[in-house]
């Protein structure tokens, strides 16, 4: 039987745009993912716990407040700790392009920001899955 | 695989969550881990929550889990949503409204798509009743999918099976008489802040009048604000009520038979249709009867002893 994958999507911090999330969370559904969806106000804690109960290959991070330096790097290295390496966080929002190589090295592996179209996500995903 | 097995009855998440992930997937490695689990299971009491989509039942369950962890106890929930019959994908959302339990480490939450079953629950679902109730869970919740009339799997699989409505469904109440109608060991009319509560609850009473004439347990019919956490210390009264009647009449052993008897039958069912399916001689004999049936060539009951006669005999 094949795997299904299975992401989290989560919105870390005081950011309460949820649109671009949950559009992706419906693109992820109908390329035959099963998506977490928490909502809104998640702490670094919230969602790596989650993650670890939900058993996720992936972790979807948006954030449009700006914040995204400290929360996603919180996340990442909350999962480090926890030794949680084999799992995929990308991130979306408003990320200035600056930001993303840092990211990236905090363990981001995937920015994708307005205007992505989902399939480049969704093909992102399926290649970089860890297991 | 041992070594899951073990974590698990100490109670550590990963392996929890691992080892559900197995049994989902129907890995080999699971089957093996639940069979060193399965004598240290039986101490969970499950319940199961029902009812039709939007009644409040993560509310709800968020609601019951916090009295629960007041008194000590740790709890597992098992959360269902639909799984799309077009792209195998789902939407879990049932957590949005159990947050505030994420970093409870007391609480374990597993959200699950339906995978193509039909009963209002999942295949693996009694699987990871036995993995939290291993895990030193003393309740288990187990949320169905937002049912409609006829997903009534959950009375096999739950000890206390709480159906939640809400008011306002009318005639409604009158149609549904069968199917969820009839599953009920505990009636919740939720959103009782709203207009036409006591209609509603009158219905369900007389219903439940009906019933339960000459039995020796009346079914309670109880309101609840979930959303104000109201009435929800009197249903967490009435579950333990439920839990102490199956005891005493003994009903207990015969609930509890009737999980493993549907476990036994899912187990066989999937690894017979696994067999069927997936084994790579039967799944081209069968790709081919399929053509056969569809030029006529064949009919689909002939097709049918074709396959099971290479099995049965």
């Amino acid at each position: 039987m094949e795997r299904k994958i299975r992401v989290l999507v989560a919105k870390p911090g005081l950011d309460g745009h949820d649109r671009g999330a949950k559009v992706v969370a419906r693109a992820l559904r109908d390329a035959g993912m099963e998506v977490i969806y928490t909502g809104l106000h998640q702490t670094a804690e919230m969602v790596v716990e989650t993650a670890i109960q939900e058993d996720v290959d992936v972790i979807g991070l948006s954030l449009l407040s700006g914040a995204h330096m400290t929360l996603f790097v919180d996340v990442t290295k909350l999962l480090k700790e926890k030794g949680m390496d084999n799992v995929l966080v990308v991130g979306g929002g408003i990320i200035p392009e600056e930001d993303a190589p840092k990211l990236k090295k905090a363990g981001v592996a995937g920015i994708f920001g307005p205007g992505t179209h989902c399939d480049v996500i969704v093909k992102f995903i399926k290649k970089n899955v860890k297991r | 695989m041992k070594d899951i097995a073990e974590k698990v009855l100490k109670g550590e998440p990963r392996a929890i969550a691992r080892l559900i992930t197995l049994a989902e997937n129907n890995e080999l490695e699971a089957a093996k881990a639940m069979k060193v689990i399965h004598p240290k299971t039986g101490n969970a009491h499950v319940i199961g929550i029902t009812g039709v989509m939007g009644s409040g039942k993560s509310t709800l369950i968020y609601e019951l889990t916090r009295e629960y962890r007041k008194k000590g106890l740790k709890v597992g929930i098992i959360a269902i949503d639909p799984t799309s019959p077009f792209s195998g994908g789902a939407l879990l959302g049932d957590r949005i409204r159990m947050m505030e339990l994420a970093t409870d480490d007391g609480v374990f939450i597993r959200s699950m798509g339906t995978r193509g079953m039909l009963g209002g629950l999942t295949s693996a679902v009694y699987d990871v009743v036995e993995i939290l109730d291993a895990s030193g869970k003393d309740i288990v919740l187990v949320e169905t999918v937002g049912v409609g009339q006829a997903e009534v799997d959950v009375i096999k699989l739950a000890d206390t099976t709480i159906v939640v409505l809400v008011p306002g469904l009318g005639d409604a109440i009158q149609t549904i008489k069968a199917g969820i109608m009839e599953i009920a060991d505990i009636y919740v009319v939720n959103k009782a802040d709203r207009s036409g509560v006591e209609q509603t609850v009158a219905e369900i009473e007389s219903l439940v009048d009906i019933a339960c004439s000459g039995k020796d347990r009346k079914i309670p019919v109880l309101t609840t604000v979930a959303k104000e956490n109201k009435g929800t210390v009197e249903l967490v009264d009435e579950i333990e009520d439920h839990k102490n009647y199956l005891r005493k009449t003994k009903m207990f052993d015969v609930q509890r038979r009737k999980r493993y008897e549907a476990e036994l039958v899912e187990i066989i069912r999937k690894r017979l249709m696994n067999f069927i399916f997936d084994e790579s001689t039967f799944k081209g004999k069968v790709e081919s009867l399929i053509d056969q049936i569809s030029k006529k060539e064949v009919d689909p009951y002939s097709a049918a002893d074709e396959i099971l006669g290479k099995i049965l005999k």
